[in-house]
């Protein structure tokens, strides 16, 4: 009898979930972004060598790392995808995918704006800006690919095989740029050093860091549900969730 | 097959469908333009997965031994243009792992009205004649199921009696046929029909 | 079987060599770009000694993915992959000969014609070695991965450019361990640790190419 039901459970669940999720995460990416960020921007004691230039860590690191998580996260459900064929996989890696592109951006960008005073130059040719720039090519071709079929089953599929063949070369990419970057250059760029670092230093970051992570959760939470609504807008479960809501705004 | 559902561009074309082909019997799928009988007959044929439910053979999921049993026609002919038909012919059969040999090939070819043009490029043929060699495969490889996609278009009345004949002497010997055409077929009394609504 | 790769190899070769004017324009193009480099940097040799191998092999990856095209494209267009993957031979096998036949009339040829190129960006003899042998492990590895990109965009209809964002990420750590193979050559190090890195890459992209190939082309029929 519950036969017909099983299709839809899948993505309702889904939805269910991450909208269940969706104001933990945003809530608690508040609570640690505003007061990480003030207190790193403000209250923090300036950096003996660079100055308060240093401060652009606070945005600076969170994204660097959380691109590159976010880019593993979404090759984990690519391929959860593709081993037991779950639609909402794939709507999730979907979903990721611009969230981290932006956040490589903003690592590159706040990457030149901090590199200027430092080394004198917006763009070095140093080995983790080059990776972090091909981590970007890697984001707009899943996200290209997605975009070029009309079918977005079959766009889900295979931009989740370009996302594993990405998480493939990935160490490859760090390697060979690493390589080529001593080859080539020389160890002349002074490279920030991180392991002395204060402690009252290091707790604003520690909590930008949890934040942002919260926030790329609760962006990707949303725009799953929203890809979830879309993808699925004829199903019955959508249009009784859309009906229900315009009942409660009228009862409002 | 059981309870197989299918969507295009998260278009319900069809829910819950089940349908059951066995030896001797020929289904003519119907329906209007746009109602899923390709899309149907790809799920069928294993090209394409249903998003529900699943197609068996034998009641085993589709394996390396259905698809040795079985001939599928699409639309699309298959055919390489710059290649001749022989050569056609011989590739698909080579892949098909289908006898071959050079003398079949030219009586078969004789048989379906194409003397003097194995040689030729298939992109100089008309559609008829090209449609012709596509449908050669037919004779080619013993199998137990077709299933065709609109066989007889472009083939002239000649053309499609040779076909509806071939195709009647299959389901005789024990074959399975489930093809679509919007032509009316002449054919025998196993004949079934199973018609598939436009949805929206 | 041996029957079956024999018929794959033939029909392939049989359309690449039908279309002999396509055959010959990656090799036209390769060459043009190999010219225009020092037009435009200027004839010294020692300028072109030091971009020569960077240049044959950004013109050698541009090349690949111009004929890579008919990989899959046309066989797409006629039906001729919905035969193929119908016929319950291994899908990953004949895209795995295919990559073959394409390595064989883009990438041979290119070899051929490679110590005109050397000849061309004066490049010495230590570091021509180097490159023919970078090109000779390297090459078999675009046939490979572009293979992938080709199966995925195969039924996009707009993008062109599609399969070489989807390459390029691909294709840079190749492109690093090949120049700085040639580089070591000219400063007559040893430069066996880039190609067995390069060796390595093309044995893994063996093992696993066609087999994402493969799943791709399946996709591509939805």
């Amino acid at each position: 009898m519950f036969k017909w039901l099983h299709p839809y459970a899948k993505t309702q669940a889904a939805y269910s979930l991450s909208q269940r999720l969706t104001p933990w995460f945003a809530g608690i990416c508040v609570l640690l972004l505003v007061p990480g960020t003030l207190w790193g921007l403000l209250f923090t004691p300036a950096d003996y060598q660079q100055g308060d230039s240093f401060r652009i860590i606070y945005i600076h690191v969170p994204a660097a790392m959380l691109s590159m998580s976010t880019y593993v996260a979404m090759a984990v459900a690519a391929l959860v995808g593709i081993v037991w064929q779950w639609r909402t996989a794939f709507m999730a890696m979907i979903a990721m995918a611009p969230v981290g592109a932006v956040m490589t951006f903003i690592a590159l960008f706040t990457g030149a704006a901090w590199g200027k005073p430092m080394w004198g130059a917006w763009w070095v040719w140093d080995a983790r800006l080059t990776s972090e720039l091909i981590l970007l090519f890697l984001y707009c071709g899943v996200i290209a690919l997605y975009s070029a079929f009309d079918d977005k089953q079959q766009a889900g599929k295979a931009a989740g095989i370009m996302a594993l063949v990405g998480v493939v070369n990935i160490p490859v990419i760090h390697f060979s740029v690493q390589w080529w970057n001593t080859l080539h250059q020389g160890a002349t760029i002074t490279k920030f050093d991180k392991p002395s670092i204060a402690t009252e230093m290091l707790w604003p970051l520690l909590m930008n860091i949890a934040g942002m992570m919260m926030f790329i959760a609760a962006l990707t939470c949303m725009r799953l549900n929203n890809e979830i609504l879309r993808r699925e807008q004829h199903r019955p479960w959508v249009s009784a969730l859309l009906h229900d809501r315009r009942e409660n705004q009228n009862a409002v | 097959m059981q309870n197989v559902s299918c969507s295009k561009r998260d278009r319900i074309l069809f829910e819950n469908l089940s349908l059951q082909i066995s030896t001797g019997q020929l289904i003519h799928l119907r329906g209007p333009n746009g109602a899923g009988k390709t899309s149907l007959l790809r799920i069928i044929a294993g090209l394409s997965q249903a998003e529900q439910g699943q197609v068996l053979w034998n009641s085993r999921a589709l394996d390396t031994t259905y698809f040795k049993e079985l001939v599928y026609l699409g639309h699309k002919s298959g055919l390489t243009a710059s290649l001749s038909a022989l050569e056609n012919l011989q590739y698909w059969a080579h892949l098909h792992q289908a006898p071959c040999s050079e003398a079949l090939l030219y009586d078969l070819l004789t048989r379906l009205g194409l003397v003097g043009l194995e040689d030729l490029p298939v992109k100089f043929l008309s559609a008829g004649q090209q449609r012709r060699v596509a449908l050669a495969r037919l004779w080619l490889k013993p199998a137990r199921l077709w299933i065709l996609d609109e066989p007889f278009t472009a083939l002239d009345t000649a053309g499609i009696a040779l076909v509806e004949q071939h195709i009647n002497q299959f389901i005789d010997g024990g074959g399975a046929v489930i093809l679509t055409s919007h032509q009316p077929l002449t054919s025998s009394a196993k004949l079934q029909y199973f018609d598939l609504e436009y949805r929206l | 079987m041996s029957q079956l790769i024999k018929g794959v190899l033939q029909r392939d070769l049989a359309i690449a060599f039908n279309q002999k004017g396509e055959l010959a324009q990656p090799l036209l193009f390769l060459l043009i770009v190999v010219t225009l480099f020092p037009i435009a940097v200027g004839p010294a040799p020692e300028t072109l000694q030091r971009i020569g191998p960077g240049v044959i092999w950004v013109a050698a990856i541009l090349t690949a993915l111009l004929g890579m095209e008919r990989l899959f494209k046309q066989d797409y267009l006629d039906g001729s992959l919905e035969q193929l993957l119908l016929s319950g031979v291994p899908v990953f096998q004949i895209v795995a000969l295919k990559s073959v036949v394409h390595w064989l009339v883009c990438f041979l040829p290119l070899l051929i014609l490679s110590p005109l190129l050397a000849l061309f960006l004066h490049l010495s003899m230590p570091m021509y070695l180097a490159l023919f042998l970078s090109l000779l492990l390297g090459t078999p590895l675009l046939s490979l991965v572009g293979a992938i990109a080709m199966g995925l965009t195969v039924g996009v209809q707009k993008g062109a450019l599609l399969p070489l964002l989807l390459m390029v990420p691909v294709f840079i750590p190749l492109l690093i361990f090949a120049t700085s193979a040639v580089e070591s050559a000219a400063l007559h190090l040893s430069y066996a640790p880039q190609l067995a890195i390069i060796g390595a890459m093309l044995l893994c992209a063996l093992a696993l190419a066609p087999f994402a190939t493969a799943y791709a082309l399946k996709v591509s029929q939805h």
